[in-house]
């Protein structure tokens, strides 16, 4: 699905729209361990390859893990609260998600785990997984 | 007193229309906040993912601190949708500082996607001792 825009404040209200469109697809063979839906997950294609982006704001390197096998994805970590380091502190408001999470979902597409890359920036993930080659769908040629 | 939680999701809030409309369409959510506070501060962490220094402005008028942060979208490109838990926007929220926070003396870091505001109070509003003669 290509995007034109004719402006660029079309660009951003286009783009949200289009993740409400996909919103919960059926896309995504979501099977998750450990409880709950955290880091919340958005899925892309570019061209063949798959691109998973997520929110993990506060969350630091050390203490995120992702894997790949096959087909699924597993994102785990914990995300921890600083409180300053004074001994006394009174909290006024807490919005902010804290714990541990695993996360772990299934792509319907096989993805080849050893030319995964996953980068860390501004509290976004982006898990860029490029697909398998023997999954690859191949071009015919009509005779 | 603390018991291991699982996190929950939850869906971003878009800030209110009533509070001004913005001139460009984009949608705009209210960073999560945690507020807590020290002797010396009261400090104001938001959560921000995807805002880059650059893309953040704070501003201080009339006794309202207001923060908004900006979301490159350009780094979507190329990318199409096929599944999608959360929406991605702008973020934007406004606190009121009481008389003991001294708006001279405001501090922010941007780290990780997460803001910390340090709102250093007013020298005579941090507790002090009182030494008995």
């Amino acid at each position: 699905m290509a995007f034109f825009f004719s402006s660029p404040f079309d660009a951003l209200v286009e783009f949200q729209r289009s993740l409400d469109a996909f919103r919960d697809s059926s896309w995504l063979e979501d099977s998750f361990s450990g409880g709950g839906a955290f880091p919340p997950l958005n899925v892309f294609s570019k061209d063949d390859d798959i691109v998973i982006v997520t929110e993990a704001p506060g969350v630091r390197k050390a203490d995120l893990r992702v894997e790949v096998k096959d087909n699924t994805v597993r994102i785990a970590g914990k995300k921890e609260p600083e409180y300053g380091g004074s001994d006394r502190v009174s909290l006024h408001r807490r919005e902010r998600p804290f714990g541990s999470f695993d996360r772990t979902v299934s792509l319907p597409v096989e993805v080849d785990p050893d030319r995964v890359k996953a980068e860390l920036h501004d509290g976004i993930l982006a898990l860029y997984l490029p697909r398998a080659e023997r999954s690859k769908p191949k071009t015919i040629n009509i005779a | 007193m603390t018991q291991s939680q699982s996190l929950e999701v939850r869906e971003k809030k878009e800030v209110e229309k009533s509070k001004g409309e913005k001139t460009a369409p984009a949608r705009y959510f209210v960073p999560l906040t945690d507020i807590f506070e020290s002797d010396d501060a009261i400090t104001v962490v938001m959560e921000m993912p995807g805002v880059e220094k650059k893309a953040l402005e704070i501003n201080v008028e009339n006794d309202i601190v207001r923060v908004e942060g900006h979301i490159d979208f350009s780094k979507y490109e190329g990318l199409n949708p096929l599944y999608s838990e959360y929406n991605v926007g702008h973020f934007a929220r406004a606190f009121s500082l009481s008389s003991k926070i001294d708006a001279q003396r405001i501090n922010a870091t941007l780290e990780e996607g997460v803001l910390t505001l340090k709102l250093n109070k007013v020298e005579q509003h941090r507790p002090r001792r009182i030494p008995i003669g």
